[in-house]
């Protein structure tokens, strides 16, 4: 009898990563980005209570030290208190500067207007408020806005448009949810940050997975490989499910364009960024 | 026994330096002026061979601004000798950097090989990179044209080719340089960093170490290796510049994200020992014309080579 050494089944689990070679190089990534070639010491991070924002915070506090760490808390009357504990949590840990600023009467300034908008539009006018602030901050503390979108969110376009995506430097919007996951034990984020269900905190009850339809784990095993190319019928060759399968190709079909800049109308032989074509670090 | 017959005048031992650098995007003189700095720390301890990286001195991601800051071959040179003239004197060097090369209104990413003695100085070989990586992150086609010769040329210290960063990713090219007679085989390179799934490195580093193993061990060739670093646009350079002995032995490894020096004696007389014990060139050599002469290889007959213009 032969025995037989047989090649295993792809394990169609989310990709790994060395967390200790990620955290070096994403803090490279911000020392070169942020004080060499912005010459620019201080970031500013709109911490949330959530993961996302918790690891950018230490990634931040690692690169540039935690003396020039802002975190901004900005909570909306509806926003959970839990939020804003896990947020002080993190502040706690780091040692970073923080402060909490109420964006409930600058939203409810403009939604007084609006009484019938429904949860998505009070959401979005919540995420872009929140830039608002953010960016001012970033004006008066002579601080670089630090991004915290995850790729699982970028790909799925969860996200609200020009609010989230929308500080000029993010470290982790090359990391599927998963992995942020994994650097977020490795740089020692409180537990209850990761533990928890990740939520936007606009509606009350609300979970990502509940709004999305599939859990994180599911959805960054079937991005990783769509990005590689294989198709539908691939991915269900390979063991998916045909409805999460379906679900995460419309979601990342119906959202290239929140991907992009806005779409300009070409007229001539030196369109910006179609003949005119200039690396944003030139 | 008599003692062994000393194989021609050339030195057999190289004093080389790398300087990884990290150029500011686009600043030419300003990069300049850092190698000067670097040039003047290398000086303090003689090098007979000083490599810098591809696009050394402008950044690697330029899009259309490479049309702005391209260089006839004879200008960089100029400019590259005077800057090691100026912190180093009357020094003798070889000199090689990567450069964007405008040779009358055609564009290339290239690399020089320069020697300068005496207030001269002599180009003894521009490389334009033969394969341009127009895929995924990399967009060169778009911007340059592609070079058409593999060049190996003499030098004090032998046979020595160039090859520019994806040059060296086709087995193919390493193998031919040798066959023509390359005993060093130098690459300017800038690698964006990519791969976080594996253990201990960017999986773009291990491969290039991987890869350049097998090219000075299968050749008997000493590979230097000189890798741009810092961040563009996100996109962050490896640095990881080496050396790599004839047998594969790696002499020195640079670290991936700061820019330094990287210094190493190589001793030319272990090409030969590494031959005689692994004479895989001389194989090569004698089977070489049977693998390009068959038939159902694409080529197209009756094509002799293309000087470069």
């Amino acid at each position: 009898m032969f025995p037989i050494v047989e090649a295993p089944r792809p394990a169609n689990a989310p990709p790994g990563i060395d967390p200790a070679v990620t955290a070096q190089w994403l803090t490279w990534f911000l020392r070169d980005e942020i004080v060499v070639r912005r010459r620019i010491a201080r970031a500013v991070v709109g911490l949330s209570g959530g993961v996302d924002s918790a690891v950018t915070a230490f990634l931040c506090a690692r690169a540039l030290g935690p003396e020039n760490v802002f975190a901004i808390r900005m909570p909306y009357a509806t926003s959970s208190r839990a939020s804003l504990d896990d947020a002080q949590a993190v502040v706690d840990a780091l040692q970073i500067h923080c402060r909490t600023i109420e964006i409930t009467a600058a939203v409810e300034g403009y939604l007084q207007f609006e009484p019938d908008a429904d949860a998505r539009r009070r959401g979005n006018v919540m995420a872009r408020t929140r830039m608002v602030v953010l960016f001012d901050q970033s004006a008066k503390l002579d601080a670089l806005p630090v991004g915290t979108g995850n790729k699982t969110e970028r790909l799925l376009g969860y996200f609200t448009w020009h609010a989230d995506d929308t500080p000029p430097v993010n470290p982790i919007g090359d990391l599927f949810k998963t992995q942020v996951w994994a650097l977020a034990r490795y740089l020692g984020v409180p537990q209850a940050l990761i533990e928890k269900a990740p939520t936007a905190d606009l509606e009350a009850n609300q979970t990502d997975e509940g709004d999305l339809g599939i859990t994180y784990e599911r959805a960054d095993a079937i991005l990783d490989q769509l990005l590689l190319g294989y198709s539908d019928a691939q991915l269900v060759e390979r063991g998916f499910a045909p409805e999460d399968v379906a679900l995460i190709r419309r979601r990342v079909d119906g959202t290239h364009w929140k991907r992009h800049l806005p779409t300009t109308a070409m007229v001539s032989n030196t369109a910006i960024n179609e003949f005119y074509l200039r690396p944003v670090d030139f | 026994m008599e003692p062994p017959i000393p194989l021609a005048a050339q030195p057999a031992r190289v004093r080389l330096a790398i300087v990884q650098m990290k150029p500011e995007k686009g600043r030419y003189s300003a990069n300049l002026a850092t190698a000067a700095r670097a040039f003047g720390e290398i000086g303090e301890r003689p090098a007979d061979l000083v490599v810098l990286p591809e696009a050394a001195f402008t950044g690697y991601f330029l899009e259309g601004a490479v049309y702005d800051l391209a260089l006839p071959a004879p200008r960089f040179a100029a400019d590259l000798a005077r800057t090691w003239r100026d912190a180093c004197g009357d020094a003798p060097v070889d000199l090689v950097s990567g450069f964007f090369e405008n040779a009358d209104g055609t564009y290339y990413n290239s690399a020089v090989y320069l020697h300068v003695e005496a207030g001269e100085h002599r180009i003894v070989h521009v490389h334009r990179k033969m394969f341009l990586p127009t895929y995924g992150v990399f967009d060169e086609e778009r911007f340059l044209s592609r070079g058409r010769r593999l060049g190996v040329f003499e030098t004090r210290f032998g046979k020595t080719a160039l090859l520019i960063c994806e040059d060296s990713w086709h087995a193919l090219v390493p193998s031919l340089a040798a066959v023509k007679g390359a005993r060093i085989v130098i690459v300017p390179s800038a690698s964006p960093g990519r791969g976080i799934e594996h253990e201990g490195e960017l999986s773009s580093i291990a491969r290039w170490r991987e890869m350049l193993r097998l090219i000075a061990s299968e050749h008997g060739v000493f590979v230097i290796y000189a890798g741009l670093t810092g961040f563009e646009g996100g996109k962050g350079m490896t640095g990881s510049s080496c050396v790599v002995d004839p047998r594969g032995e790696i002499l020195v490894f640079a670290p991936a994200a700061e820019a330094c020096i990287v210094r190493a004696e190589l001793d030319l007389r272990e090409i030969d020992l590494a031959r005689a014990s692994l004479p895989l060139v001389g194989d090569l050599e004698a089977v070489l014309s049977d693998l390009l002469l068959d038939e159902d290889l694409p080529l197209p007959k009756g094509r002799g080579l293309v000087p470069d213009r």
